[in-house]
């Protein structure tokens, strides 16, 4: 069973204000550009308590004094921060009255995935009283969490209602001062999810959130905060889609997860944003921090991540393995066609005993994009029988895409066992052919090998996502071949 | 149900057949024979589609369509099979994936309904069992790490699933161990029935005492230089392919 929660940011209204079509619900969106007062502005449409804005305004202070990173293998032309807009109320009424009036190429790429028509009216936006239905079903798995203590709600909500758990735990994994984009969304952050599993606690269906980018012109800050105290379990998806649009739209959330003695967090994203059209034009950048904290003895956290979209992907879900005997795992499926580029991996850090990692990585490059995989894997002097094992395997279509790997290993324990495997290969026409002969066309061919080659991480996925995400491989990759 | 006329195939600037002729009406089974490098595979391929080999002259024609017109799947859906001599291995796709998504690809062609999860698996261990493919085996990788017989036995449960019109088996023989042979032939043999066709591709006879074909064709150089009975297979049995061997690439 699923719980999900779906968070939508809608801001046509800013769209019409541009193009001078309305006026008069002005006060529902933040100026364009980024100042103390836009930040001050999100916080008071918030309702946020003082500290709040407090945190935020540092973030803001110090990030002005950063630099963006350049070290990522990726190109994409300088993004002029004030001329985007951060805030602005979700509202459903420009949103489409009925499937009629969607781009049928975005219905076509729904209907493939086998989302539920209800489901694609929500993906697309549309207004419409069916939606209630679900509305309801949500209120129902609330009432079930509330039972055995689970709180998942907005992050909003959160600070209003769990201020204490607010504060202990937001910015204790990524702090304020992380890296610019993070900083940036500790500043401007408008959506989100707060999970808090309590002690003991085996949360009783996976949760899940839905994000989506509506409107143009709009970055997306979404933060996400996962507790599991101790002995506690998780297991939470995040979906992502964005229709399509000509211009480029940032993207910069942070997630932190904090897993406490015994426990255990299972982090799963499906991400399918927008990724570009035929001559990389438009797409979301999407610059994201997601670290997870093994603060406790024996916790164990583990990302899963099937990356199908976005122009721009940089992106390092990360595992600190503080407490002794702590583990990490990484499991990561990254494609990349068209004009995509892609750089994303993981980083372990290992300070505590006896902790160990595990990093499976498959980047399936196409098109002329192009796919790095970046990953750290750290040993602090004082962390003793570390163990991790490091498997990158890249698949390239075609000749015009490149696949990169660069692994970076610190170790100051000389004990650690660290190995890594890397392998590099092409989808070979004698397997195209042999797929066809069988019936198959060329490019359900390419599906079925592609996902023969993620089969290893496709099967960390839960089952309602890995159907999902398995024609979500297929539809990707469309017109990568021939 | 197959027309092959005048047809002469080259690979890059080398001319491997040579002007071929040859008719398979339904139900028949031939058999082709030869020395290795006399164009027995290339001719498997031409007939299946494979890119690489340019036909120069000649045209064929399947159940009066130009198939060389045709796709590499528009031909397999159109009922063109060929079981490999070397098949191919798909690292981490289970053979029972394979197997249901080639024949759903197959009957959405045919604008049937595409199978279920449950009905497949029936259908599949139905045809699996005479072969003894266990379900231990589907759930392997197709073809990755399957010992030789395994993975004809695996080529001719295909064939048996997707029921084609006209089965191509190149020198599905090879690497056999008589009982695998045995048990082969015998799958292959099921298959044979008055709509089908089939083109056995093999060196030597021993395949032919199982599959008993009607017309027995001796390639070589590129060329069908004797057509006859399948008492010519026992006959080249004792002369070999040393008379017609002279011009063999
Ligand atoms: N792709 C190719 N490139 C170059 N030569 C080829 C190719 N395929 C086949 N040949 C040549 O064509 C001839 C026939 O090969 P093949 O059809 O495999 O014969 P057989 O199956 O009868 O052993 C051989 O001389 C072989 O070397
Ligand atoms: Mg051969």
């Amino acid at each position: 069973m699923v719980a999900i929660r779906e968070t939508v940011q809608t801001v046509g209204e800013v769209e019409k204000y541009k193009y001078g079509f309305s006026t008069d619900i002005e006060s529902d969106k933040a100026p364009l550009g980024l100042t103390e007062d836009t930040v001050r502005f999100i916080s008071a449409k918030k309702n946020e308590p003082e500290w709040m804005l407090e945190w935020r305004l540092e973030a803001y202070r110090r990030w002005l004094t950063m630099e963006e990173p350049t070290w990522a293998k990726v190109e994409y032309p300088k993004i002029d921060f004030q001329d985007a807009y951060y805030y602005a109320a979700p509202k459903q009424t420009v949103a489409p009255k009925s499937l009629d009036e969607i781009d049928p190429k975005l219905l076509e790429t729904y209907k493939k995935l086998g989302i539920p028509l209800i489901e694609q009216q929500m993906l697309a936006g549309i207004a419409v009283d069916a939606v209630f239905d679900s509305v309801s079903v949500v209120t129902t798995f609330k009432e079930k969490l509330k039972e055995v203590g689970v709180i998942f709600c907005p992050l909003s909500e959160a600070v209003r209602d769990h201020p204490d758990l607010v504060r202990k735990y937001l910015g204790s994994v990524v702090p304020t001062s992380d890296n610019f984009y993070a900083t940036l969304n500790a500043a401007v952050f408008s959506e989100g999810s707060f999970v808090y599993i309590p002690e003991g606690v085996r949360c009783p269906m996976e949760l899940s959130t839905y994000f989506r980018i509506n409107e143009r012109q709009t970055g997306q800050f979404e933060r996400t905060l996962i507790i599991a105290d101790k002995g506690s379990y998780v297991s939470y998806l995040e979906g992502c889609t964005a229709p399509q649009r000509d211009e480029n739209q940032l993207h910069a959330a942070v997630v932190e997860l904090v897993a406490h003695d015994d426990a255990e967090i299972k982090y799963s994203t499906v991400q399918n944003w927008y990724p570009g059209d035929e001559d990389g034009k438009g797409g979301i950048y999407n610059f994201v921090t997601k670290r997870g904290d093994c603060r406790g003895v024996n916790s164990k956290i583990s990302w899963t991540q099937v990356e199908t979209g976005s122009a721009i992907t940089w992106k390092y879900p990360s595992c600190i393995l503080r407490g002794d005997n702590s583990r990490g795992e990484f499991y990561s499926i990254a494609i990349s066609n068209g004009h995509q580029q892609v750089d994303s991996g993981t980083k372990m850090i290992h300070l505590g005993k006896n902790t160990s990692s595990r990093i499976i990585s498959k980047g399936i490059s196409a098109g002329k994009s192009s796919n790095t995989y970046r990953g750290l894997v750290g040993v602090h002097r004082k962390a003793e029988n570390v163990r991790n094992f490091t498997q990158c395997d890249s698949l390239l279509i075609g000749s015009h895409c490149s696949a990169h790997t660069v692994p970076y290993i610190e170790s100051k324990n000389p004990g650690a066992i660290l190995e890594h495997e890397a392998t590099t290969s092409k989808i070979s026409d004698e397997q195209l052919f042999y797929c066809r002969q069988r019936g198959m066309d060329e490019e359900e061919a390419v599906a079925l090998i592609v996902n023969g080659f993620c089969r290893d991480v496709l099967q960390q996925l839960p089952m309602e996502f890995a159907v999902e995400a398995q024609k979500l491989v297929g539809i990707s990759l469309e017109g990568s071949v021939g | 149900m197959l027309e092959v006329k005048n047809l002469h195939v080259t690979v890059g600037d080398k001319e491997i057949l040579r002007g071929i002729d040859l008719k398979i009406d339904a139900g028949e089974v031939h058999a082709i024979m030869g020395p290795n490098g006399s164009g027995k595979s290339t001719l498997s391929y031409i007939l299946s589609g494979r890119d690489g080999y340019e036909v120069t002259e000649g045209s064929i024609t399947f159940k009066g369509q130009d198939l060389l017109a045709m796709s590499i799947d528009e031909r397999a859906n159109a009922g063109v099979f060929l079981a490999f001599q070397y098949p191919i291995e798909i690292p981490g796709v289970t053979t029972m994936n394979f197997l249901k998504t080639a024949l759903n690809a197959q009957r959405k062609a045919r604008g049937e309904e595409e199978l279920d999860a449950v009905r497949f698996l029936k259908l599949v261990r139905s045809k699996a069992k005479p072969l003894n493919i266990s379900d231990d085996m589907l759930k392997r990788a197709l073809n990755v790490g399957f010992s030789g017989g395994e993975k004809k036995r695996a080529e001719t449960l295909q064939m048996s699933l997707l029921e084609p019109q006209l089965a191509i088996l190149d020198e599905t023989d090879s690497g056999l161990d008589i009982d695998a042979l045995k048990v082969v032939a015998d799958g292959v043999n099921a298959l044979r029935s008055p709509e089908r066709s089939m083109i056995v591709i093999t060196h030597y006879q021993r395949l032919l005492d199982y599959i008993v074909p009607d017309v027995v064709h001796v390639l070589s150089g590129g060329r069908i230089v004797k057509t006859g009975g399948k008492e010519l297979a026992q006959e080249l049995e004792q002369t070999g392919y040393a008379e017609f061997g002279a011009d063999a690439a």
